[in-house]
């Protein structure tokens, strides 16, 4: 990569000098040096399985919005399944924390969080994961050590900063994921816990989503600093440069990314080049860009066609992909009837957990 | 078995639409994320995508189609592997809309109950049907033309032409350095639209809703509202905040606050929250003109409805000043924004069983027009206060206050308030309408005040 040599800083009291530039790119260096993940056929297959579940399941969100089902914001994950899937396979999970925006199925669905639960927080139901009282943006799993699910542009990363003070106080070896967007990556607060996640060496892996879109507006027309994966340098925050369209690549980053932190080398700011297919949220019209350039990335670039063609290249028949997709469609047939017919809260539900204590 | 296609609900508060444009036809072969029709909603043309995969089996609402209830089959579709179904019948022509699409949405639909007319706007005015949408547009575009200085900024409001339309068409008229587009960041664009008041602009902040104001609430009350005083009325601040507040449909906790008393509370602010299409064009204008910093509050569910707007070249409206929206004699409602809409058609059915109530408009919450409201007091002598917000610490504890200090001799009830529940906004349907205020819980606390 063609960067502009930077001259070292030396500092007299701080710590032996070193080369920055190493330090910043050494992540990115060895990602690319390793490349993708080698997965064997199963791991594949399971990748295959998670993408699609989510697809499928948005989709089917898409189609209960339609119906009058869903309401309020609904934000579809769809096209950026391998982000999620390749980040998350990679974490241990119920140990390692992830906490995200309001774009937040896919999240939960790749850390195994049960289909019906999800899809009835949509519906707004009784059975919903957050008793239908949180809806599409507003979904918590504190079992799996999902933290969400929250409205505020921004404000997960440094509620993503806390959840990585107390893996940190408590020693207990975990680390946080704190995703967000492109747009969000413009909010102040993210770079105030940038700043103390690497002062304080917190054991958090920042995730930017790029999916080239901020509701209407362009990365080029909302951001200085377009290649994301840069904004950590002020505060010497490795960064990383990944093919988020890509599950096995994202899993490969995610290895690297996961075993600095680990190794107690404070935190890591990763960039997954993604695309979203659908609108911003279902009441987008889309008029900002054109329907060619979705179409373009649907045909070369998307994860679950492209890891199709290489679970075809390893031996795997149209007829075994086919079966999977056929159980997953009715998986998430039963993950809507289940939505569908729950029940609404009841009504005392409306004054319950407002606060915990009586007083 | 063949798919039925519905009509699609595209938006929170999107009911019925127009059917624009078919993109197949009966026969043609789809596969899921294809676009098969264009539908445009109140704010938009949206495209309507394929879920499953088939052909096209029968088109049964043709293009044009308007107020297309959302859930009416418009076209069947057979599945993966089947034949498809012989054609239905022919499509009905464009005109004869199905009669369950007919029927008119409630909640876009203003209440029976004619307004009063506005004392201000001079008798004989001719008046136009206009939303409160375009009214706040055009308000902010002939300020834009009488004064260079005024300026506008937020998210999404040039290219996107605003997240909610309201500055439609603005970027075309008046290019890029005066509608500008910023990042998600505002904390840094309200501080900076405040800077650029101390510096002798006029700049207008649009928050996309005023959930995210609390990202920037540092800059409207620190630097914005205390800039005169503490500078000894050197430095002035003639910024505007506005944007839609309050609950809008199912959109949970985070996106659904009132924060009119939040800001009324704050010396040094001006906090306007109109209901129609007068008013908020009037004291939108009113508020760019305004030498104090004002936040300005809209509410996205009344974006849409239509009202009479006075044909006036420059329709101005003064700060500060109730309006009474129906006159009564046996009890007051005192309300502002969407809640005014719900007083009005209480006030209607309290008609229907012989109680007379007046509707007082406060317009602007700070500062807030005691007089108006002390002089219903003093006719009616029963007051209630219906208000889309928590009850705790609001509007309608203020009232009470004032209507406890200075109105005592008038009481003959005690003063009530109607409010939203107090808790955070639930996402379900049933729950939601339980927690919100509505037209039935201000007809049963005026009965009340009126020992009914
Ligand atoms: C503080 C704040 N400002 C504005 C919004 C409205 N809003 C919601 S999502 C969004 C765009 C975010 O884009 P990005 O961060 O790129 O994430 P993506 O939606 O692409 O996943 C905006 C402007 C908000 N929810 N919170
Ligand atoms: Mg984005």
């Amino acid at each position: 990569m063609a960067k502009a040599a930077k001259t070292t800083k030396k500092s007299d009291a701080g710590p032996p000098a070193q080369d920055m530039d190493f330090i910043l790119h050494s992540l990115q260096e060895a990602h690319e040096k390793a490349g993708r993940y080698d997965a064997s056929v199963e791991e594949m297959l399971h990748f295959y399985e998670q993408m699609l579940l989510i697809r499928r399941f948005e989709e089917k969100a898409g189609q209960l919005y339609g119906l009058g089902l869903i309401g309020g914001f609904c934000h579809l994950y769809i096209g950026q399944e391998a982000v999620a899937v390749g980040l998350q396979s990679a974490l241990k999970e119920g140990l390692d924390s992830v906490i995200t925006g309001y774009r937040d199925h896919g999240h939960m669905l790749a850390y195994g969080i049960d289909p019906n639960v999800i899809m009835a927080e949509l519906t707004g139901r009784e059975a919903g994961i957050s008793r239908g009282k949180g809806g599409s943006m507003h979904m918590f799993s504190t079992e799996h050590k999902f933290y969400g699910g929250h409205g505020i542009v921004g404000a997960q990363v440094s509620l993503g900063g806390g959840l990585a003070l107390g893996h940190q106080y408590r020693e207990d070896g975990g680390l946080c994921l704190a995703y967000f967007g492109d747009g969000a990556a413009n909010q102040g607060q993210v770079y105030e816990t940038m700043n103390m996640a690497a002062l304080w060496n917190l054991p958090i892996i920042f995730v930017v989503e790029n999916n080239g879109y901020a509701m209407g507006t362009a990365v080029k027309r909302g951001s200085a600093e377009t290649e994301f994966h840069r904004r950590g340098t002020a505060f010497r925050i490795p960064g990383m440069d990944v093919n988020g369209m890509d599950v096995l690549e994202v899993r490969g980053a995610a290895e690297i990314a996961i075993a600095h932190v680990r190794e107690g080398k404070g935190p890591v700011l990763m960039e997954l080049n993604t695309y979203r297919y659908r609108g911003h949220s279902m009441s987008d019209p889309a008029k900002y860009r054109t329907r060619e350039e979705v179409q373009d990335v649907r045909e070369h670039k998307d994860p679950i066609e492209g890891l199709k063609k290489l679970l075809l290249e390893k031996g795997k028949s149209e007829d075994d992909l086919k079966a999977i997709d056929k159980a997953i469609r009715a998986r998430v047939t039963e993950a809507a009837d289940f939505a569908e017919n729950s029940p609404e809260p009841a009504a005392a539900e409306l004054y319950t957990d407002v606060v915990v204590g009586n007083y | 078995m063949a798919i039925e296609l519905k009509m699609p609900a595209l938006s929170p508060t999107m009911e019925e639409g127009t059917l624009a444009k078919w993109l197949v036809k009966e026969g043609d072969e789809v596969s899921s994320g294809d676009i098969i029709a264009e539908i445009e909603t109140d704010k938009a043309t949206m495209e309507f995508e394929a879920v499953d995969e088939g052909v096209i089996a029968s088109i049964l609402v043709a293009e044009g189609t308007e107020n297309v209830k959302v859930g009416t089959v418009i076209a069947t579709m057979a599945g993966e592997g089947e034949e498809a179904a012989p054609a239905a019948p022919p499509a009905p022509a464009a005109k004869e809309a199905p009669a369950a699409a007919a029927a008119p949405t409630p909640a876009a639909a203003p209440p029976k109950a004619e307004p009063k007319s506005d004392p201000e706007i001079p008798v004989g005015t001719n008046m136009a049907t206009v939303t409160v949408r375009e009214a706040l547009r055009d308000a902010m575009a002939e300020e834009m033309r009488r004064d260079d200085r005024v300026f506008i900024m937020g998210e999404e409001v040039a290219q996107y032409q605003g997240a909610y339309k309201v500055t439609q068409g603005l970027l075309d008229e008046f290019g890029p350095k005066r509608v500008i587009d910023t990042p998600i960041t505002e904390y840094g664009f309200a501080g900076i639209g405040t800077g650029a008041a101390m510096g002798g602009l006029r700049p207008v902040v649009e928050f996309m809703t005023f959930n995210f104001a609390m990202q920037a609430i540092d800059h409207i009350i620190n630097s914005a509202a205390k800039t005169n005083y503490m500078s000894g009325g050197q430095m002035r601040c003639p910024v505007v905040f506005r944007g839609p507040n309050a609950a809008a449909s199912r959109v949970g906790a985070q996106h659904s606050q009132n924060y009119g008393p939040w800001y009324a509370s704050v010396p040094g602010l001006i906090v306007i929250a109109p209901y129609d299409s007068s008013d908020a064009k009037g004291l939108l204008k009113a508020a760019i003109r305004c030498e104090d910093p004002v936040v300005f509050l809209e509410n996205e569910l009344v974006y849409g409805r239509s009202f009479e707007l006075p044909e006036l070249d420059d329709h101005v409206l003064p700060i500060g000043k109730a309006r009474i929206m129906r006159e009564g004699k046996d009890a007051t409602i005192v309300s502002y924004s969407i809640g005014v809409g719900l007083a009005l058609e209480a006030a209607e059915k309290l008609a229907e069983e012989g109680i007379d109530a007046e509707v007082i408009d406060l317009r602007t919450l700070r500062p807030l027009d005691k007089e108006t409201v002390l002089k219903s007091l003093a006719k009616t002598n029963r007051l209630v206060v219906a208000e889309e917000g928590w009850p705790v610490c609001s509007i309608a504890s203020e009232i009470i206050a004032i209507c406890m200090e200075e109105g005592f001799d008038h009481l003959d009830a005690p003063v009530l308030r109607v409010c939203d529940e107090d808790v955070p906004l639930p996402y379900a349907a049933n729950l939601e309408k339980m927690a919100l205020i509505d037209a039935d819980r201000i007809v049963s606390a005026v009965k009340k005040v009126c020992y009914k």
